[in-house]
């Protein structure tokens, strides 16, 4: 059993599927951010999901995912400062990653100047 | 060559009866293609492969889920091949997730009533592996008899 179900929950969606866990956390959140499967929360929960997997910060508590091989995907919120501090930090250091290599503008072609920019390949 | 290499089979909830047939059937056939295989699932699911097989002759390894895939994520072990066993949404989000952390080939063995609309919910890299099998495990047998290992 993981440390998650010991912890203090609300469950907001339960026994569902992945696809609607996901939507839930996506209109019902004030911040989303997605991580890849496998990411850790609390002391030894890895989130288990299809990419992109969303959480969802709401006031002091986070919106996640929690999926149990015979119930389906449920709806966790858990109010942990600490794991919303982690979300934001990791955020930012991926846009400064992006950032340094340049970032998307970077990568972007100047505007046509003329109709022959346009049909050039 | 597989001598040294490692196959995971990844149980489902054990609810329907093919799995539990399918998976012994598998590792049978893994251990003597020569693959160190490994079988994980649930609390319930590995206690009822190991009722099914008392002096462990078909399966000789088996893991905890969670404890595997904390074992994945943190790097202390991995897998050539991986076969993920699902027939519900909660599987197929379990072979997405093992997809997402292993290196190993994935197979995803879909079985159940609604095996072919489970099987295109799967968007990740996997073989499939489909037969819409409940308490007959031939057609999946079949099924995973074709696979070329």
């Amino acid at each position: 059993m993981s440390c998650v179900e010991q912890m203090k929950y609300k469950l907001y969606l339960e026994r569902t599927s992945f696809k609607d866990a996901r939507e839930y956390i996506e209109k019902n959140s004030e911040e989303v951010y997605y991580v890849d499967p496998g990411y850790k929360i609390f002391k030894d929960y890895y989130i288990i999901g299809v990419p992109p997997v969303a959480m969802g910060v709401r006031g002091k508590e986070m919106l996640f995912t929690y999926v149990k091989p015979c119930h389906g995907t449920f709806v966790m919120g858990i109010d942990s400062e600490e794991e919303i501090a982690r979300l934001r930090q990791r955020e930012e250091e991926k846009i400064k990653a992006s950032l340094k290599k340049g970032g998307p503008k970077a990568k972007e072609k100047p505007a046509p100047s003329s109709f022959s920019d346009i049909w050039k390949k | 060559m597989t001598e040294g290499k490692k196959a995971l089979l990844v149980m489902g909830c054990p609810e329907v009866p093919v799995q539990m047939s399918i998976v012994l059937y598998l590792s049978h056939k893994l251990c003597k293609a020569g693959y160190d295989v490994t079988v994980a699932g649930t609390d319930a699911a590995v206690k009822l492969l190991k009722v099914s097989d008392p002096e462990s002759y078909y399966v000789q390894k088996t893991i905890d889920l969670d404890q595997l895939i904390a074992d994945i994520v943190e790097k202390k072990t991995d897998f050539d091949l991986c076969f993920t066993f699902m027939h519900s949404d909660a599987g197929m989000t379990y072979g997405a997730t093992f997809s997402a952390i292993s290196k190993a080939k994935l197979y995803a063995v879909v079985f159940g009533k609604n095996a072919e609309e489970l099987a295109e919910t799967i968007d990740y890299p996997a073989e499939k592996i489909v037969a819409k099998a409940t308490h007959n495990p031939n057609p999946l047998k079949n099924k995973i008899d074709k696979v070329v290992l």
